[in-house]
């Protein structure tokens, strides 16, 4: 089998004197979905988030497609161009339209012409189902369709990998789907992606695997199978049972 | 009970607040005894005030020292025939002409609907060009002819006919003008002082038209725009990088920025300027003598930097974490992100306050006047003190005010199109 495309070894992260990751270990093969669940606070936001280097790791080792990352911008500025991002709060730079918010990378950092940018940033919009919204300003969208323009804007650099943080939190109900199935759509189309989620019916529906965080670690992982129908662990048990209770 | 169900679930307009005028004066100046009380009592005070300052002006006010010394406040000892000296104002006349050939064109290729500012630039010249023909006709000056007056009236509306060719130039070329307008206005500003400086060291040897016109013979408005004009563009990358460093996580850029915004902050204009007049001489080495204009430019600069340094500092951290790390993610470095997408935004929401800085030095350039630097201020210091008009200080004052105010209010105006047109506030 090849190189997985993401390994962390023993990874340490610290608040101060709040020792907010003890020791991660994970290792993700191209292709998996991997969804990421626990209570708040348990560090999995935290954990996602090393990973592009938006926070640091104090201890261990990451390496992702096969380059560690390490205090040299090059490396951290590399890692970045193969990983896409989306935030909970969507994160749309409000000063431009949807078509410059999706085309500024691919321009500034891939140096793509700006023809070739726009044609690729079409077809995004399209894929995430709203082509007709690419001259509006972020503030004129609802926020379903401005996570989707931020999917379209994380896939304008063609990464290899997509880390979703919380994707569905700060949405209303009734946009929640679009945003699921946008997301499943890019799951079945071969994407890498690690999903920080409560959403257990995604979770259920497209994950290779599931990890469930508590207190800055992995307390269990496994298919979600696995996790739905006979966890091992108490802790996993309860919180399953919380929040699949209504 | 069908009917009643259908009403409520129409569009019904909202409930109309149309007034009349006497509506309105009950409603807003008369509408209890106490307001009555105020109305009547503000009434009869501005009356009596403005009674007095009306019949002043029209009667007794010597308003033949604003058109005896018009060049004087304009461009103070600028050479020019008036003068019995070879004229070179007309390098100004032709600077003021490439401006509103390129305000023209910038109006005409990038501004899609009409705008009330265009109609404002375009009253300007006609307003400015009556005022010399008024003036001819009510007081008929033996010195001058109709031909004189007509003469200088067309020049003056010459600002329009030039500025409005440019537009039309500007919409004919639409878009593929943009870039080139962009080239335009940044040639203007090295055109526009050699235009004004000329070249070599001094008109009264070489009368060639590009001949130097030293700083000493600058002065009135010419001069005070000057002063606010190197000011405002000296004092923008200057301050913009004070904040960026004050927020820099090297130590020692940060702690410079921070002991360069709290001095110059913790400083009196004025005594910025004392010290660029007399004590710069005294730290630089013999050869190099500074020019007295320039060493009232420098204060002015550094003094605006730290202020605006603060006002961007606020414009910066009101922008979100989440909009660095969305940059971040997508690979952009650390310049890229400040260029594109934190500046853009942080100084989008500082534009009112920047422009009311920027007022405020437009206005303090009148402390220079102190430090004996001829500019609006300091012209009309020197015309008071000419024993031909003495007492005329109520219109001479008056008379740089009115300019003061309409520059000041031409600002502040523009930067609340600007406000609208870029939506600051709306995200």
């Amino acid at each position: 089998m090849a190189e997985p495309i993401i390994i962390a070894r023993d990874v340490h992260k610290w608040y101060g004197n709040f020792h907010a990751l003890r020791g991660v270990d994970m290792e993700v093969e191209k292709g998996e979905v991997i969804v990421i669940f626990g209570p708040s606070g348990s560090g999995k936001s935290t954990f996602i988030r090393t990973i592009n280097r938006l926070e640091e790791h104090q201890q261990g080792q990451i390496v992702v497609d096969g380059i560690e990352l390490t205090h040299d911008v090059r490396n951290i500025e590399m890692v970045r161009q193969e990983t896409g991002m989306v935030f909970q709060q969507f994160n749309l730079f409000p000063h431009l339209t949807v078509m410059q918010n999706i085309t500024l990378a691919p321009i500034q950092v891939r140096k793509k012409g700006k023809a070739e940018a726009e044609e690729k940033a079409n077809q995004l919009l399209k894929r995430v189902g709203i082509p007709e919204q690419a001259y509006k300003y972020p503030g004129q969208l609802s926020g379903g369709q401005q996570q989707r323009v931020a999917i379209a804007r994380a896939l304008a650099m063609e990464p290899k990998i997509m880390l979703f943080d919380e994707p569905t939190s700060a949405l209303d109900p009734e946009m929640i789907k679009e945003v699921l199935d946008v997301m499943t759509e890019l799951a079945n189309s071969g994407m890498t992606m690690l999903v920080v989620t409560h959403e257990m019916g995604f979770a259920r529906a497209v994950a290779n695997r599931m990890f469930f965080f508590d207190e800055g670690n992995i307390v269990e992982s496994g298919t979600p199978t696995d996790i739905f129908k006979n966890p091992k662990e108490d802790r996993t048990k309860l919180f399953l049972s919380q929040i699949l209770q209504h | 009970m069908a009917a009643i169900t259908s009403t409520k679930n129409e569009m019904q307009p909202p409930p109309s607040e149309r007034s009349t005028p006497i509506g309105w004066l009950l409603k807003n100046l008369f509408n209890s005894w106490y307001n009555i009380l105020l109305t009547i009592v503000a009434g009869l005070i501005i009356f009596a005030v403005l009674r007095g300052t009306i019949n002043w002006a029209l009667t007794d006010a010597r308003w033949a020292v604003i058109p005896n010394n018009i060049r004087n406040f304009l461009v103070g000892q600028y050479p020019s025939a008036i003068a019995g000296q070879t004229d070179y104002v007309w390098r100004l006349g032709l600077g003021l002409y490439l401006l509103a050939a390129v305000i023209g064109l910038t109006f005409g290729s990038r501004i899609r609907r009409p705008e009330p500012i265009g109609a404002v630039l375009v009253a300007i010249p006609i307003v400015l060009a009556l005022l010399p023909i008024l003036y001819f006709y009510t007081v008929r000056p033996e010195n001058l002819t109709a031909g004189d007056i007509w003469t200088t009236a067309f020049q003056i509306f010459a600002l329009d006919i030039i500025g409005i060719a440019g537009l039309i130039v500007g919409r004919i070329g639409g878009d593929r003008f943009k870039r080139t307008v962009t080239i335009l206005w940044i040639l203007y500003f090295p055109v526009i002082v050699l235009l004004i400086r000329g070249v070599g060291d001094n008109h009264l040897i070489r009368e060639a038209p590009l001949a130097a016109i030293q700083t000493r013979f600058w002065g009135g408005l010419l001069l005070s725009l000057l002063l606010a004009v190197v000011g405002i563009m000296g004092s923008f990358p200057i301050g913009v990088m004070l904040a960026l460093g004050r927020q820099s996580k090297l130590p020692v850029l940060r702690y410079l920025s921070v002991i360069y915004i709290e001095f110059i902050r913790g400083v009196p204009l004025i005594s910025l300027l004392f010290m660029g007049q007399v004590m710069l001489n005294l730290f630089l080495p013999d050869q190099i003598e500074l020019d007295r204009v320039i060493r009232a430019m420098v204060p002015i600069t550094m003094f605006s930097a730290a202020y605006l340094a603060e006002n961007v500092r606020g414009g910066l951290q009101s922008i979100p974490n989440g909009q660095y790390e969305a940059a971040w993610a997508l690979g952009l470095n650390g310049f890229q992100t400040m260029a594109r997408i934190i500046l853009p935004q942080a100084l989008r929401t500082v534009i009112p306050v920047m422009v009311g800085q920027f007022i405020g030095l437009f206005k303090d350039t009148s402390l220079v006047a102190i430090v004996g630097l001829l500019d609006l201020l300091g012209i009309a210091r020197g015309v008071i003190a000419n024993p031909n008009y003495i007492g005329t200080q109520r219109e001479v004052f008056l008379f740089i005010s009115l300019f003061y105010f309409v520059f000041s209010y031409a600002l502040s105006y523009t930067s609340r199109r600007i406000e609208a047109n870029l939506g600051v506030g709306q995200r």
